[in-house]
């Protein structure tokens, strides 16, 4: 057994009204990877925040010691010269600098405040190559993707001289190829640089391929350490521990009740809006029936959110083209309002940037698409509009004081309920859901795939896009698979099966 | 599935419990008039004073009704100052210059501010040209186009009937005494005041909304009704209610309704807080915004014909820094600079703030060049308070 570089001894933290954390104890090994993992609002983050000195020593109680040492950091800058180095789920770059002004940044490859850029470029290059990164250092970090960000926040990290390495969700916003090859740089990193690390994650079974420990965090506590090559590990032996009890089905079941056909798409064609001759999506066709959960499977990229959000009222791209049935007559769809108006909804993936008015309450935010049929001569009728949003509130059982509570300071779960109760009271007969369930804990992702059932119960129509192919063939009863701005295949029944999506995704890449 | 049982609470009660920071303007005005009443020699709340006070702020709090809702939206006007110059100008023009009809004047001035508006946010909303841009560039062509319509003259006096908005008071009935029309305006004010409230009680009791204690309820319905019958009392004790003060309460009830009862008001709160939330939930954003900047245009016009009838004259450095003084009553009232937050009230109460000041330290003889440092250092104090106040939630 390896020696011990990191331990927190009963960590306390509080802050007004909530204990977010309650005698945390952790070990974490050299040379290893420890994962941490808990339901959202578990104090995982708040555990993190402890260690690389956000919370500055004396705002939490307990002890540190990293290498026998005990440590009492005021800031972020005091832990990162012990090698501790935390990547947030945000990506913390400038979007137009180059990648390797963000590598240097706060840590300037320069002598007297004079920057001596052949150092950093070559610097910058030699990071790079360790991480896998094949870009010009000089590319604006915008016109990379998520998956080649995190490399750059890596290759940063790296400059740092980082010993221990904590990575707070950093799959969450990459596909399955990107995380695989992002976890191979963990292993190697910690074989090549005897690098220590954490990685908190929502994605149990990356959590058991990389890890040597799991420490499982429930309501601000350490549950329980699990050594991976101690015993076997399951998914579901993990989420017994952060949930407190055994959730034998992760989908609810579902019977496929489809009627007749709601809701038609055909030769649907839409283009970049700033390349006008790239193709986005490339004449895609399908259809959608009453009561039915139509699932929209693909990788990051494929072009799946902008085809929905194409077709909700051309809220993206260009030179878009292809006609929209509804119950067999065609119908025209040139703004939101036109698409609202025809019983079309569209559930945001970015709840936070697109979905949410976040300094606005709960019922404003629910209400802002049905104001008028709230109002009567332009004057909105409240009484009415709490009415409505209680019963909302109550029926999605939204973890709030009330309905005035401000949206901001709600969970990922309790938002993303916000808006699956915006767009159920707007009333639509086809809602588009955008990975309904991204960055919420498997609790609250239950009781959203619940509501799913209901509504397609109810005789609407639902398509769901997700990235997470478990999800996306859990709870629907027919997939689309998308690739490359164009749909490559359709599975339902026996063969919908990750194999054979991954297949058809592969086969199109040919 | 498990359901949560909790009570249902009345808009009213939450937003007293949340709103502190709109009180602690309130509040902070209130020590404001006080200090002002000691340091004056009581001189301040002397009736003829109030009056004055009144009339000098006038067009201000106008222009700030105008450039709230573009605050709202995340944006700003600059060019209101000029605007409000070159709608003298264009009056004083057609009144003494060329003899047209005072109400033909008014008129044109209204459609012009309109225009202007129009103009402005044709720019900002449909084009994308950021707000401070436009209206900065505004401010420059309403500026220079004001000096080529006069040709660098003043022009002025205005006859009698055009100054009747700015400088007069409500007609008395012929033959009595004691400004009774005042008086009267005010229990119809103080009345209608009463019956609504009750209305919405009711209404609340109706939908099963958790509604205030009857002697909390009580209490405030008494409140309001004496404030507003003292003010108007004392201010028949000069010469009864300004015209102008009928004018701006018209405009605050209206305003402060457009904004927090309206589905318009709500779209200009919900663009603020999030755009592309807002677009997404079928909202013409675009138009939002523009109607808030056709609004500006309107509210300056209207502020630009009160200010050339107050000074009884039309100057090239007409309306010079009004838009700073409107911007900063807004700030001070509680809005927030990047938008989705902030009252009609709570701006009027930033414009008073901003007021009493001037006229306070005006009585006490300090000069201009101080009143302006102090009104700067007031902005600053009072927008670092309220960002203090919401770090600490």
């Amino acid at each position: 057994m390896s020696r011990i570089l990191l331990e927190m001894q009963d960590i306390v933290k509080e802050f007004p009204g909530v204990r977010a954390l309650d005698h945390v104890n952790i070990q974490v090994a050299e040379k290893s990877i420890h994962a941490l993992v808990g339901e959202n609002g578990a104090g995982k983050s708040t555990l993190m925040k402890v260690l690389s000195g956000v919370y500055p020593y004396g705002t939490y109680e307990g002890s540190i010691l990293y290498d026998g040492i005990e440590c009492k950091f005021n800031n972020i800058r005091e832990s990162e010269t012990k090698g501790i180095v935390i990547i947030h789920q945000e990506l913390a770059l400038i979007p137009y600098l180059s990648i390797m002004e963000n590598i240097f940044l706060g840590n300037e490859q320069a002598v007297r405040g004079v920057i001596n850029w052949d150092k950093c470029r070559c610097e910058a290059m030699r990071l790079m190559e360790v991480v896998g990164l094949n870009e010009r250092p000089e590319t604006p970090v915008n016109k990379i993707g998520v998956g080649k960000q995190q490399l750059v926040e890596i290759a940063k990290a790296l400059s740092k001289n980082v010993r221990l390495l904590i990575l707070d969700e950093p799959t969450a916003a990459l596909n399955d190829e990107d995380s695989a090859k992002l976890l191979d740089l963990i292993l190697r990193l910690r074989k090549e640089r005897e690098m220590t690390g954490i990685i908190i994650s929502h994605k149990l079974n990356e959590v058991t391929k990389v890890a040597d420990k799991i420490t499982v965090i429930r309501d601000g506590a350490t549950i329980e350490t699990i050594d991976c090559h101690m015993q076997q590990i399951t998914e579901e032996r993990i989420i017994k521990g952060m949930v407190g009890r055994e959730i034998t089905n992760r989908y609810p079941r579902r019977e496929n009740k489809a009627g007749e056909v709601r809701f038609e798409v055909k030769d649907w064609v839409v283009h970049s809006p700033e390349y006008r001759e790239r193709l986005i999506v490339d004449h895609v066709s399908f259809q959608v029936r009453r009561g039915e959960v139509v699932g929209i499977a693909g990788l990051m990229g494929a072009g799946r959110t902008e085809l929905a959000m194409s077709i909700f009222g051309r809220s993206y791209g260009a030179g878009i083209s292809g006609r929209v049935f509804k119950d067999g007559k065609e119908i025209q769809v040139r703004s939101v309002s036109d698409a609202i108006e025809n019983g079309i909804a569209y559930v945001t993936e970015d709840r936070k940037s697109q979905g949410l008015i976040l300094i606005d309450s709960i019922r404003a935010n629910i209400t802002l698409p049905s104001l008028k049929a709230l109002s009567r001569l332009g004057i909105v009728n409240e009484n009415e509009e709490v009415k409505v949003c209680e019963e909302y509130f109550n029926k999605l059982v939204i973890k709030a004081t009330d309905i005035h509570q401000l949206t901001g300071n709600l969970s990922g779960g309790n938002q993303q309920k916000v808006m699956l109760a915006r767009w159920i009271y707007a009333d639509p007969d086809v809602l588009i859901l955008d990975e309904p369930t991204r960055g919420i804990d498997v609790g609250a992702k239950y009781e959203i795939y619940c509501i799913i059932n209901e509504l397609a119960e109810s005789g609407k129509s639902v398509i769901v896009i997700s990235s997470e192919l478990p999800e996306v063939l859990g709870i629907s009863d027919r997939v689309y698979v998308m690739n490359e701005g164009r749909f490559v295949g359709e599975v339902s029944g026996e063969e919908a099966t990750s194999e054979n999506i991954m297949h058809c995704i592969m086969q199109s890449n040919c | 599935m498990p359901t949560i049982e909790r009570k249902v609470v009345s808009l009213e009660k939450k937003a007293f419990s949340l709103d502190i920071k709109k009180y602690a303007m309130f509040i902070a005005l209130i020590v404001i008039v006080l200090f002002f009443q000691v340091t004056t020699d009581k001189i301040l709340l002397v009736p003829m004073n109030v009056s004055k006070l009144v009339m000098q702020n006038s067009y201000i709090l106008i222009l700030t009704i105008g450039m709230l809702p573009c605050i709202l939206t995340g944006n700003i006007d600059l060019s209101v100052g000029s605007i409000v110059a070159v709608i003298g100008a264009v009056s004083g023009t057609m009144i003494i210059s060329m003899h047209q009809p005072v109400w033909l004047a008014v008129c044109v001035c209204l459609l012009l501010g309109i225009a202007i508006g129009a103009w402005q946010g044709l720019w900002i909303a449909f084009v994308r040209v950021p707000s401070f841009i436009v209206t900065l560039a505004g401010m420059l062509i309403f500026r220079g186009l004001t000096m080529v319509i006069l040709d660098g003259n003043t022009l002025g006096p205005y006859p009698a009937s055009y100054q009747f908005v700015a400088q007069a008071f409500l007609p008395d009935i012929p033959g009595t005494e004691g400004h009774i029309t005042t008086m009267l305006m005010a229990i119809l004010l103080a009345a209608g005041f009463v019956f609504l409230e009750f209305r919405k009680r009711k209404q609340q009791i109706k939908y099963g909304i958790q509604v205030g204690g009857k002697i909390a309820f009580s209490f405030r319905l008494a409140a309001m009704a004496i404030i507003i019958l003292f003010v108007s009392y004392w201010l028949t004790l000069f010469r009864g209610m300004p015209i102008i003060l009928v004018l701006l309460g018209v405009l605050i009830i209206f305003y402060s309704f457009v904004t927090t009862k309206t589905v318009i008001g709500r779209h200009i709160y919900a663009l603020g807080g999030n755009e592309r939330a807002t677009e997404l939930s079928g909202v013409k954003t675009k138009w939002v915004k523009f109607a808030a900047y056709v609004n500006m245009g309107l509210m300056a016009a209207v502020a630009g014909l009160v200010f050339s009838a107050r000074l009884n004259c039309a100057g090239p450095t007409a309306g010079n820094g009004f838009e700073l003084d409107a911007i900063a009553a807004c700030y001070i009232g509680g809005a927030s600079a990047t938008g989705g937050v902030g009252t009609v009230v709570g701006a009027i109460v930033g414009g008073l703030v901003m007021g009493v000041l001037n006229n306070g330290m005006s009585i006490m003889g300090i000069g201009i060049d101080w009143q302006q440092a102090i009104k700067g250092f007031v902005l600053l104090v009072a927008v670092a308070f309220d960002i203090y106040n919401q770090s600490k939630k």
